[in-house]
């Protein structure tokens, strides 16, 4: 516009004006459109960078609040970052440390370990978090979901290769538009790792199993021929079904027929490793009552309150204890162990002691000794649930592949079950103290004779069937909930497994307990979890019915009766 | 605990009851307006305290949810006190304890009917402990106050129920699901027993209206106390990675949901993988978990702690001093007690009476404000109207309200998405006075008890 008075002053002729303006200025106009076009289209990213300056549309609109957040957050997590600032500016978003100052100056701040808030480009420190007018923009799911494949893009340029392998593991679950999958298939040249490169072209052939091309779908299938992941079965299942091609119909079948023969091996292991891991909690909770009922022929009701009692003492001391975690939980093994055992002595000494040989009356009254333990439990810590946290390193699980994984709080609890299962045979058949537990367990007068106390004997006896039911506490702990009504849930599953495996053998404890789990997981995810329990319950009276004395009989004193 | 014995229809008997009722009502009206002021017994004899009944589990398996709601009557009735009472009488609590014994739960509504002679009673949490009072407070002509999230499908003359029906947790939950987050596969999953089951009904039924096809709805039901959620939460994961965004619509009850979550944890599902909305979840179950691995989860109530108005910081303020204890948290079915009392203070002031059949009247559209703003209303099929909230849950054990209803939503007695019930209204005032009317026919059908 501004060129307009030296054109004017140029040309004074109005003809001449007039031929001026019907051709050269539109001409002109024309070119200085296209450059302007130009222009815009050469420094649109840099110009973009002012897309989280302060006061910019972006940033205005978050400072807004309501809807118009909403809307910026979406269009700005949805453009490719342009500049650092950017990046650790939605970084900070995805770390629920992004501030905005809601008042003029409307403009972003990043909220540092300190607590200090600086500015995401210059690092400048503008206040701290709880400054008035500074504002969490807040995350939901809704915005998590739409984050996700833009930070996992981010991570993928991060310096260090795990984090990038990370995220392109991520990618797989994200929820991705093409304009995404476009942006993938862009980075991975420049990706050093080949193990990174190759998983995400799994993942863009996945996409592009959808191609029109048959000739891109036929690459695809060969793209995807070895990966597990659900989502990419799938997407083959309807190539194999109804490709209008051949080959492409073809090739994808052979590929889903592959995958569906791999997927059922690691899906059979999955399987069994629950199985295991089901039966090694069954094996820990039973294993003490293996030694009170199966030993000493003791019916203990309250053996579950013992269980609770170990479970609390692990709450206890993680509440003494409070940044140890992990130190609080090793500790927790040998207090339980203490506090249930010493408990358990006391129940012998003045309860069971009165009842030997009256199996009917001791139900009754370890029955009652349940409710009371039970509702003095809800005096002292309320009848409310307790949190107990798992330390770091229980939390997650190791994914081989996406059908198979192993979660690392079962895994620890399955070795401790199985380190609790020896230690116990060791010391009853290699201990002075297994030796006179089996001396009075098979024959009392005898052994008196011999010169073992056998009153000593019997409470020491309960004393360690309810230490371990402590023990197992702790690991019950880690995997439900610490309440007063916790026993409950495991009482009749001990029972269950002592009865079967063969009162008083601790081998058959073993393979009753393992064996109960893994049946229970073979069925239930084709029969469900209600009908798996009632099926793996018949099978039990069945067995029983067959063998009376369980899986493994043994001679004791419960046997001579 | 088959949910097919839900509504409880049975044409003669109820249309037999009803005319009894009729009779007695018209008996009673023409005795009151005869000898009003001379002889009524509620006026003239009792100026000794109001009683009220409670009737929460303190021990046994529902003592975690119910004893809090004891210590809540018992706050509301103290405040109430300290206000001068009711109609100028002061309210004394009798507390009994049902001990989470379903046969219980009808002895000890008889005898505090009937031996204590309560004016009214504030209790149960599951809904068998309900159906079980039912048939006593109707045949005793008592008043209960029922204060937690069912399955609907119910309406006595002589219950009311201020938790919320499936029309204001589970529907709307359903829909931000969908709409906000754009879900398209479903997990409905549940602990195996009626609220479950006939939610589920109500869900799928729903869904399907929706367009959903049952390939994307998986349901599963899991015993009381399931602690091994390995192989369902692998299953889940597995129909949730099919390339359709999938959430869990969780009714598993209490107890289940702390090695629920937990296994969702390890086995590496957030809450941007599959969301699970929860309708058993709140504050006070969260003070029991440990709630950083659940962050982003969401759950859908009434009432939420984090929801700052007056009343609520009020009312958290008394609690935690009544209580004694800083961290004490509140929740949905303590609000929805809250409202139930005060609702019920307010009909006795208008009725200027204790007597049953006067609040009974008094009571219908009576408005209490909530704590989280706006009012409650009393409807005459005896639900209320409730704002319908949803949270996700923060790692403070907190929940941040993502979503909100527009006003209060009312409660419906009968969904209208069960085959069964899909023709059926309750309303208790005449002329149709009849918990289970059919609207087609146009004939009561019991009183859905």
């Amino acid at each position: 516009m501004n060129t307009q008075p030296t054109v004017l002053s140029n040309f004074s002729l109005p003809l001449q004006w007039t031929l001026r303006l019907l051709l050269q200025w539109p001409l002109q106009w024309l070119l200085r459109l296209s450059w302007l076009v130009l222009m815009a289209l050469l420094f649109l990213p840099p110009a973009q960078a002012e897309s989280i300056a302060p006061g910019s549309a972006t940033v205005s609109a978050l400072a807004e609040g309501g809807m118009a957040r909403s809307q910026a957050l979406n269009d700005w997590i949805e453009q490719p970052p342009a500049d650092p600032a950017d990046a650790a500016a939605l970084h900070a978003l995805n770390h629920d440390r992004l501030f905005v100052h809601t008042t003029a100056p409307a403009r972003l701040g990043v909220e540092h370990a300190d607590g200090q808030l600086r500015d995401p480009a210059s690092g400048a420190v503008l206040g701290t978090s709880t400054d008035t007018g500074w504002e969490k923009i807040r995350l939901n799911n809704a915005i998590r979901i739409k984050l996700r494949p833009r930070i996992d893009l981010l991570d993928l340029r991060a310096p260090d290769a795990a984090v990038r392998h990370a995220a392109a593991e991520d990618l797989f679950s994200a929820r991705l538009t093409p304009a995404y999958v476009q942006e993938i298939k862009a980075l991975i040249p420049t990706l050093a790792e080949p193990e990174t490169q190759a998983k995400l072209g799994q993942l863009v052939a996945g996409f592009e199993l959808n191609d029109p091309n048959p000739q891109v779908r036929l690459a695809a299938v060969a793209g995807v021929a070895d990966v597990l992941d659900p989502e990419i079965r799938a997407r083959l299942a309807p190539l194999a079904e109804n490709d209008p091609d051949p080959t492409v119909k073809a090739a994808a079948k052979a590929a889903l027929d592959s995958i569906q023969r791999r997927v059922d091996v690691w899906q059979f292991s999955q399987n069994l490793v629950f199985g295991l891991s089901l039966g090694s909690v069954l094996l820990l909770s039973a294993i003490g009552l293996a030694i009170t009922f199966g030993v000493m022929g003791v019916i203990n009701m309250a053996h579950g309150e013992m269980m609770m009692i170990g479970a609390y003492t692990t709450w206890v001391l993680q509440q003494l204890l409070p940044n140890h975690l992990s130190a609080a939980l090793f500790l927790a093994i040998p207090a339980a162990f203490v506090v249930a055992g010493l408990v358990g002595i006391a129940i012998e000494r003045g309860l069971i002691r009165f009842l030997y040989g009256r199996p009917l009356e001791t139900l009754l009254a370890t029955f009652g000794l349940s409710l009371m333990l039970q509702q003095a439990a809800r005096l002292i810590f309320s009848p409310l649930n307790r949190a107990v946290a798992l330390p770091e390193f229980m939390q997650g699980s190791w994914a081989l592949n996406p059908v198979f994984a192993i979660t690392f709080n079962r895994m620890y609890i399955l070795i401790f079950s199985l380190l609790v299962f020896f230690a116990l045979l060791l010391l009853l058949k290699r201990s002075t103290f297994g030796l006179r537990i089996r001396a009075v367990a098979q024959n009392r007068q005898m052994a008196r004779a011999c010169g073992v106390r056998s009153g000593w004997v019997d409470a020491l006896t309960f004393g360690l069937g309810s230490g371990i039911a402590g023990v197992a506490g702790v690991a019950l702990a880690l995997i439900t909930n610490v309440g007063p009504n916790l026993g409950q849930n495991y009482i009749v599953d001990s029972f269950m497994v002592v009865v079967l495996g063969g009162v008083g053998n601790l081998w058959g404890t073993l393979v009753a307990g393992m064996g109960i789990g893994v049946l229970n997981k073979f069925l239930e995810p084709y029969a469900g979890a209600v009908l798996a329990k009632v099926v793996v319950l018949v099978l039990v009276i069945l067995v029983i019915q067959k063998r009376p004395r369980g899986l493994f009989p043994q001679k004791g004193r419960a046997a001579e009766e | 605990m088959n949910d097919k014995t839900q509504p409880v229809v049975l044409p003669q008997n109820g249309i037999s009851r009803r005319d009894f009722m009729k009779t007695v009502g018209g008996a009673s009206l023409a005795l009151g307006l005869g000898i009003k002021g001379a002889l009524d017994p509620a006026l003239a004899a009792e100026t000794g305290p109001i009683k009220v009944g409670i009737l929460h589990s303190l021990s046994g398996t529902m003592a975690i949810s119910e004893s809090t709601l004891k210590d809540n009557m018992l706050m509301l009735i103290a405040e109430q006190n300290a206000k001068g009472g009711v109609l100028g009488r002061k309210l004394e609590p009798v507390v009994v304890d049902p001990a989470s014994n379903w046969p219980l739960f009808a002895e000890k509504a008889r005898e505090l009917l009937s031996k204590d002679k309560v004016a009214a009673i504030f209790g149960c949490w599951t809904s068998v402990s309900r159906k079980s009072v039912l048939p006593v407070v109707e045949e005793l002509n008592g008043l209960l106050f029922y204060p937690v999230q069912f399955e609907g499908e119910e309406s006595s003359r002589n219950i009311f129920y201020t938790g919320a029906a499936p029309n204001q947790q589970a529907i709307p939950a359903v829909d931000y699901l969908m709409n906000d987050l754009g879900i398209t596969r479903w997990v409905l999953a549940g602990t195996d027993y009626v609220y479950p089951r006939t939610t589920n009904k109500i869900l799928e039924a729903y869904l399907k209206q929706k367009g959903v096809k049952d390939e994307d709805i998986m349901i599963n039901y899991t015993p009381f106390g399931q602690s091994d959620w390995q192989s369902i939460v692998a299953q889940i994961k597995q129909f949730g990675s099919a390339g359709k965004p999938t959430a869990v619509v969780s009714t598993i009850n209490g107890d289940a949901n702390v090695p629920f979550y937990r296994e969702l944890a390890n086995q590496g599902i957030k809450s941007q993988d599959i969301p699970v909305v929860a309708f058993s979840v709140g504050e006070q179950e969260l003070s029991g978990m440990d709630t950083k691995p659940l962050a982003g989860q969401l759950a859908a109530w009434n009432y939420f702690e984090s929801i700052k108005t007056p009343e609520n910081e009020a009312f958290i303020a008394n609690w935690k001093k009544f209580k004694k204890d800083p961290k004490a948290v509140t929740n949905d079915p303590m609000e929805a007690e809250y409202i139930a009392f005060h609702m019920w203070v307010k009909a006795v002031e208008k009725a200027k009476s204790t007597d049953t059949n006067k609040i009974l009247e008094s009571i219908i559209g009576v408005e209490v404000p909530n704590l989280t703003g706006g009012m409650a209303k009393m409807l005459p099929n005896h639900y209320i109207t409730k704002p319908v909230y949803i949270g996700e849950i923060k790692p403070d054990g907190q929940f941040d309200v993502v979503w909100k209803s527009k006003g209060e939503v009312p409660g419906e007695a009968w969904s209208k998405y069960l085959p069964g019930s899909k023709d059926l209204i309750a309303d208790w005032t005449p002329p149709i006075n009849c918990g289970a009317y059919n609207t087609v026919t146009k004939k009561c059908t019991g009183s859905g008890g």
